[in-house]
C-alpha cells in the first residue's frame, strides 16, 4: 500500500491544504456568500476524510487525534448554547446577539452570528470526522483482494 | 424558456438514475448512483435559486455520505441478493400512496407563484428585517443564525446526538469487548 | 376541460412525486438494509426539492444582496428573491439527514457482526428459527404451553 498510488498521495498532499483554506473561507464569509457553518464544518471533515483515505487512518490519527475530535464534538454545541447564556447574563433574551453591542445592535448581530456559526462549524466537523474514524476503524470482513 | 429546457434535462436523468438504482444488484453501483442523484439533485437547487442549499447537498450528499456508504458496504457486502418476492405488492402500495400526494397537490398554488401564501408571510419581513435589524447580506445566514436561532441550536444538538450514537454503536462496544478479552487473560 | 396552466404549473410536484415513490419501492420491495438506505435517501433528496420548490418565485434570484466595496448592502428595487426560509429548514434538514443516515449504517454495520447477513429475509428467518428455539428450550420448564 506504501509505495502505491504515487500520484494520488501526491495531489492529496496538494489539495488538503487548499480544502481547509476553503473550509475557513465558507465558514468566515457566510455573511456575503453562500455558506455557513454547516457546510463549512462539512468541507472540514472532508479534507482529514481524504487525508485518512489516502494515508491510512493511523496517519490520519496522528493528524487529528481521536480524543481532540470528540471533545469538539462537544465543544461545539457548548460554544453555541453558551452564547445564548452569554447574551442572557448581560440582561437581554436567549440568543440576542444585541446583548453584544448595545449602542450599535447590528454589529451585536455580526458578533453573534459569528460566533454561533463557529459553534456549528465545530460540531460539525467533530461529527463527521468522528463517525469516519468510527466506520474506518472497524476490521473488515473480508480482505481488500476480494474485492 | 432555457430554464425549462434545463429542468427537462435534470430531471429527466433524476429519474433515470432512481430507476437503475432500483435494477442494480451491485451495491457499489447503487452507491455510485445515489452520489450521481445528490449531484443533480444539487444542480436542481441552484435552478431553484437555493444556492446555500446546493452548496450544502453537493458537499454533503456526493462526499461524505458516499464515502460513509462505501466504508459500509466494506464492512458488510458487496452484491445484494436477487429478489424472491414479487414486486407487484410494493407497486400498488407505492401508487396509492403517489396518487394521494398528487391529490395533495392539486389545491396547492402554482409553481413559482409570486402571491402564494407561502410567500406572503414571514418570508418577506426576513427579507426586509435582514437589511433593517442584522445588516447581512446573506439573508440565509441571517435566518439561520439568528431570527431562527433556537431552531439551529436543536439542529445541531441533533447532529451532536447522532454522532455520539455511532460512536456508542462502534467504537464504544469494540473497546468493551477489548477490555472483557483483556480480563479474561488475566 | 384540461387546463393547460393548471398542468404546467404543477408538473414539477408530480415530478417530485414520481421521485419521491421511487424511492419509497426501493425502501418497501427490496431486501437489502443498504439498498433501502440508499432509497430513503432518494425520498430523503426528492422531498428536499419539493420543499424548495414551494419558495421559489418566478423572476426571482437567489437571497442574497449585492454589497458595495466597503461591504454595505444596496438594496436593488428591481430585483424580486426567492423565499429564504424553506432554504433554512432544508440547509440544515441536509446535515441532519446525513448525521442519521450514518447512525443507521452503523447499526447496519452491528446486524453484518450478530447475524452475519443484511438481507432481510435472512436476518427474519434467523429471528424465527431463535424464537422456535427459544420457546422449545422454555417450553417444557413452562407445562409445555408457552
Amino acid at each position: 500500500m506504501h509505495h502505491h498510488h504515487i500520484i494520488l498521495r501526491v495531489v492529496t498532499k496538494m489539495l488538503v491544504g487548499t480544502i481547509i483554506l476553503f473550509a475557513f473561507y465558507v465558514q468566515f464569509h457566510g455573511d456575503f456568500s453562500p455558506g455557513g457553518g454547516f457546510q463549512a464544518g462539512v468541507i472540514m471533515a472532508v479534507a482529514f476524510i481524504l487525508y485518512g483515505i489516502v494515508f491510512g487512518l493511523n496517519k490520519a490519527k496522528q493528524v487529528f487525534p481521536a480524543w481532540v475530535v470528540h471533545k469538539l464534538v462537544a465543544l461545539g454545541v457548548l460554544v453555541y448554547a453558551g452564547t445564548g447564556v452569554a447574551s442572557m447574563l448581560l440582561g437581554y433574551n436567549y440568543l440576542d446577539y444585541g446583548a453584544f453591542n448595545p449602542h450599535h445592535p447590528s454589529h451585536g448581530q455580526h458578533w453573534g452570528i459569528l460566533a454561533v456559526e463557529l459553534g456549528v462549524g465545530i460540531t460539525v466537523t467533530g461529527v463527521m470526522v468522528a463517525i469516519y474514524y468510527a466506520f474506518a476503524g472497524r476490521p473488515p470482513p473480508m480482505k481488500d483482494e476480494d474485492w | 424558456m432555457i430554464e425549462t429546457f434545463i429542468n427537462i434535462i435534470l430531471f429527466a436523468m433524476l429519474v433515470l438514475t432512481a430507476l437503475a438504482i432500483v435494477r442494480i444488484d451491485q451495491l457499489f453501483g447503487v452507491v455510485m448512483l445515489s452520489g450521481v442523484f445528490s449531484l443533480l439533485s444539487a444542480l436542481l437547487f441552484v435552478t431553484l435559486d437555493a444556492v446555500d442549499v446546493a452548496f450544502t447537498e453537493a458537499a454533503v450528499g456526493a462526499g461524505i455520505s458516499t464515502v460513509l456508504m462505501l466504508g459500509t458496504i466494506a464492512l458488510t457486502a458487496r452484491t445484494q441478493k436477487k429478489a424472491t418476492r414479487s414486486g407487484f405488492v410494493p407497486f400498488i402500495v407505492v401508487a396509492v400512496t403517489g396518487a394521494a400526494l398528487v391529490y395533495g397537490t392539486l389545491d396547492m398554488p402554482s409553481f413559482g407563484d409570486p402571491n402564494a401564501p407561502a410567500q406572503l408571510h414571514v418570508g418577506p419581513e426576513y427579507l426586509a428585517g435582514s437589511i433593517t435589524d442584522i445588516d447581512v447580506p446573506n439573508v440565509v445566514t441571517s435566518i439561520l443564525a439568528s431570527y431562527r436561532g433556537y431552531d439551529t441550536l436543536g439542529e445541531t444538538a441533533v447532529v451532536f446526538t447522532a454522532g455520539i450514537g455511532v460512536l456508542v454503536l462502534l467504537s464504544g462496544l469494540a473497546r468493551r469487548r477489548r477490555e472483557d478479552e483483556e480480563e479474561e487473560d488475566a | 376541460m384540461i387546463n393547460v396552466d393548471f398542468i404546467i404549473g404543477h408538473m414539477n410536484y408530480w415530478l417530485f412525486i414520481v421521485l419521491m415513490m421511487t424511492g419509497l419501492y426501493i425502501v418497501v420491495a427490496r431486501g437489502n438494509l443498504v439498498k433501502k438506505i440508499v432509497g430513503l435517501n432518494i425520498f430523503q433528496t426528492s422531498v428536499f426539492m419539493f420543499y424548495i420548490s414551494i419558495g421559489k418565485v418566478t423572476g426571482g434570484t437567489a437571497p442574497i444582496y449585492p454589497v458595495d466595496s466597503q461591504g454595505h448592502i444596496q438594496v436593488d428595487p428591481s430585483l424580486t428573491y426567492s423565499n429564504p426560509l424553506p432554504h433554512v429548514l432544508i440547509l440544515t434538514a441536509i446535515v441532519v439527514g446525513i448525521a442519521t443516515t450514518s447512525l443507521a449504517l452503523a447499526l447496519i454495520i452491528r446486524i453484518r457482526e450478530e447475524y452475519d447477513t443484511i438481507e432481510e429475509d435472512d436476518i427474519l428467518k434467523i429471528e424465527r428459527e431463535l424464537s422456535a428455539q427459544d420457546s422449545k428450550a422454555h417450553g417444557s420448564a413452562m407445562g409445555g404451553r408457552a
